[in-house]
């Protein structure tokens, strides 16, 4: 089985320790792991910007780096999402890529799903002596159905607790170029997020998107609380925490 | 309503700021979000009833022009007129012109929003008749100087008890009361009076039906009933998209409708109102007028945005909004705001008078899957902001920067270079807790965040010496 990782520019530049985490994952769940070397962006930041032109650049790359591999593979719900549920608008217009962007789409998925879905992984590496609750990310929850994957593997990890914080499927303010066209709004909603993450008592909050990542960690800093971390799910279950 | 979408942050801004409304704001989860989540499980399949209501509002505007004909014949069979707006100007001047026909002199109104789009309050004051909103939240706000509904179906959401209290003292001239009872009591009171000498009634409409050519009405305080049978006239105003075929049609909607909403399995009256009083009937007026509005509509309709004419008005996704519950309906600054608005504001009073609004979402899609007739909320403002970008309405450092990434994201070895260098004079300028307290062209986020500082190296760069060993 062939798994092409699609790293997301952001774990690619900001936290590459989380691409490592994941490709452990996928190595200790029997895939073969393949990393085209010269990947870069799904298009979505073009895509909700409404360039169409620059989604279609950046998108045609991806069909061409991974749609010989049997699987696509993201650390991330919303990369994932982008190409599972959003290629096909992209590729509306164009009947041929569009075969190629709705096949590619039928095999595309964010790591947890894949995990437990496909790969049925049940030796979790990681262990973590810690109280932990889970921040549903929206595309990952609405796109992709990510819900119960990431807590049937964090149930697995050794001295870890998982408590549910209020409210944890309300988006925490990201959004891409919201959290920056729109930084008072986005920085309300993220500190609604770190309220809810502050009242459920847990030392760390897990998730599975690095824009929600840098969002609520971003956040919980300036508001002064230096100590609740900011964990990657994969980084978790990996037991490779930076 | 005057419009003030345009000024859309300044009024986030100050909504966020003052601690009552944001008080306010915070009954939307007791008042609307928990009722509609339990209603749900009453119905045993939500889902497939919402697959029902979107093909039903599809199908209806998928032959909007036959079923609009169909409509006026059967109403006009039962003895009613149907008027056509083009404009929300022609709204007002149709009103005026049947309160002159038929020597109107005070005309009460239950709740429509349309009538918000062309300031039909206003047109009939300056026209030197008399007006009154019957509504509860609708009269709250006009005996408020007209203050500008923030939510569609709870006008009033924004003003508390104690606000509500110290209005009535004021405008009643009678001592402040604060149960919701007695307040409703002594709203009621004033009201009755204006039912019982009104001329004429003016209604909303929550659907319009083609086969009988009636309207149907929903609201729990009755006042929509009183309002449409006790004057000589009656006059409904709604869109042209608000008409649906058949009265089996109408009851998978209303299913849907009052679930949605408040999350009731029924509201307290649903009123179908067909024809004018007939020989030996006791209830109803005897003059009946349908104006159907477009005002915009039909250019939706054809257009790419035309999912969005199938809202039934429930509500549910600004109630569900993340951003709606921060800061707010006022801030949307037009008649409709949430979701739904962000689509309908731009396509009504024109997109370069509301740039903000498309804008303005995570895309969380929280509005998507609540919609009870699955309008597809982000996909249609993603494509309002295709719109924007391809008009030249986007900020010049927007475009070059959208422009500058989809370039440098396509050509491989540039990219590599550009990011490594990047991250690592990003990573550099990180002090020892290893964040980053500004950013160049990036104070929308460090304004209120930092930014936790990369890690130093590309992960492929690092993958790619990895495998090399």
């Amino acid at each position: 089985m062939r798994v092409g990782f699609f790293v997301t520019c952001l774990v690619d530049l900001m936290r590459p320790s989380i691409g490592f985490a994941a490709i452990r994952l996928l190595k200790a769940g029997g895939a073969e792991v393949y990393v085209p070397p010269d990947q870069t962006c799904c298009g979505q930041p073009c895509y909700n910007s409404g360039d169409r032109a620059g989604t279609i650049a950046l998108a045609l790359r991806v069909l061409d780096q991974f749609e010989r591999c049997d699987y696509l593979v993201a650390p991330s719900g919303s990369c994932s999402g982008m190409i599972r549920t959003h290629y096909a608008d992209v590729f509306r217009d164009d009947p041929g890529r569009l075969r190629r962007a709705e096949a590619l789409a039928a095999k595309t998925w964010e790591l947890t799903s894949f995990l437990t879905e496909v790969l049925k992984f049940e030796a979790v590496p990681g262990s973590m002596r810690a109280k932990v609750t889970y921040h549903d990310c929206c595309a990952g929850l609405r796109e992709m159905g990510v819900k119960r994957q990431p807590r049937m593997l964090l149930a697995k990890v050794p001295g870890l607790e998982v408590t549910e914080m209020a409210d944890c499927e309300n988006c925490c303010g990201f959004g891409g170029t919201f959290s920056i066209k729109f930084g008072e709004i986005s920085t309300r909603m993220a500190d609604n997020k770190c309220e809810s993450i502050a009242t459920s008592g847990a030392d760390a909050v897990v998730l599975g998107d690095l824009g929600c990542m840098l969002n609520i960690e971003g956040r919980l800093r300036r508001r002064g609380d230096a100590k609740t971390r900011v964990l990657h799910v994969a980084e978790v279950l990996a037991g490779e925490n930076p | 309503m005057q419009i003030a979408s345009m000024h859309f942050k300044e009024r986030a801004h100050a909504n966020m700021a003052n601690a009552q409304l944001q008080r306010n704001l915070r009954k939307i989860e007791g008042k609307f979000v928990s009722h509609r989540r339990a209603s749900l499980s009453e119905l045993g399949d939500f889902e497939g009833t919402r697959d029902a209501g979107m093909v039903i509002r599809q199908r209806a505007l998928d032959n909007l022009d036959a079923w609009l004909e169909i409509f006026e014949r059967n109403a006009t069979a039962r003895g009613a007129t149907v008027l056509w707006a083009e404009t929300p100007a022609d709204i007002n001047a149709h009103v005026l012109e049947i309160a002159r026909r038929h020597g109107v002199s005070k005309i009460i109104k239950s709740k429509s929003m349309v009538s918000e789009e062309s300031e039909l309050d206003r047109a009939i004051e300056a026209a030197g008749l008399t007006v009154v909103e019957t509504d509860l939240g609708e009269y709250i706000l006009q005996i408020n100087d007209y203050e500008p509904p923030s939510h569609i179906i709870g006008p009033a959401l924004h003003k508390s008890k104690e606000e509500v209290a110290d209005l009535f003292a004021k405008r009643h001239s009678k001592p402040r009361k604060l149960g919701i009872e007695e307040l409703c009591l002594e709203a009621r009171g004033v009201l009755r009076e204006h039912y019982l000498t009104a001329d004429m009634g003016i209604s909303g409409g929550n659907f319009f039906v083609a086969e009988t050519g009636s309207v149907v009405l929903v609201t729990n305080e009755g006042n929509a009933t009183l309002t449409t049978t006790l004057p000589r006239v009656h006059v409904a105003i709604s869109g042209i998209e608000k008409i649906v075929p058949t009265l089996e049609d109408v009851a998978t909607l209303l299913r849907l409708l009052t679930r949605s909403a408040t999350g009731q399995s029924i509201s307290n009256y649903v009123d179908i109102l067909t024809g004018v009083k007939g020989a030996g009937e006791f209830h109803g007026a005897e003059h009946m007028y349908f104006i159907v509005v477009d005002a915009g509509r039909s250019g939706v309709l054809a257009s790419e945005l035309r999912p969005a004419l199938r809202c039934i008005r429930c509500g549910a996704c600004m109630n569900h909004c993340p951003v709606y519950q921060n800061i707010g309906g006022h801030s949307y600054g037009w008649v409709y705001p949430g979701p739904i608005g962000s689509i309908l504001t731009p396509s009504y009073i024109g997109l370069e008078k509301a740039l903000d609004l498309p804008q303005a979402a995570t895309f969380c899609n929280q509005c998507g899957v609540v919609c009870p007739v699955k309008i597809p909320l982000p996909d249609l403002m993603r494509k309002l902001r295709e719109q924007e970008l391809e008009r030249g309405l986007r900020p010049s450092h927007e475009r070059a920067g959208l422009r500058l990434w989809s370039w440098l994201a396509s050509h491989a070895r540039l990219y590599r270079l550009a990011t490594r260098i990047g991250v690592r004079m990003l990573a550099a300028r990180a002090g020892r807790e290893r964040l980053l307290h500004t950013l160049p062209l990036g104070s929308g986020w460090t304004d209120g965040r930092d930014m936790p500082a990369p890690q130093g190296r590309t992960f492929r760069d690092l993958y790619a010496e990895r495998k090399a060993k």
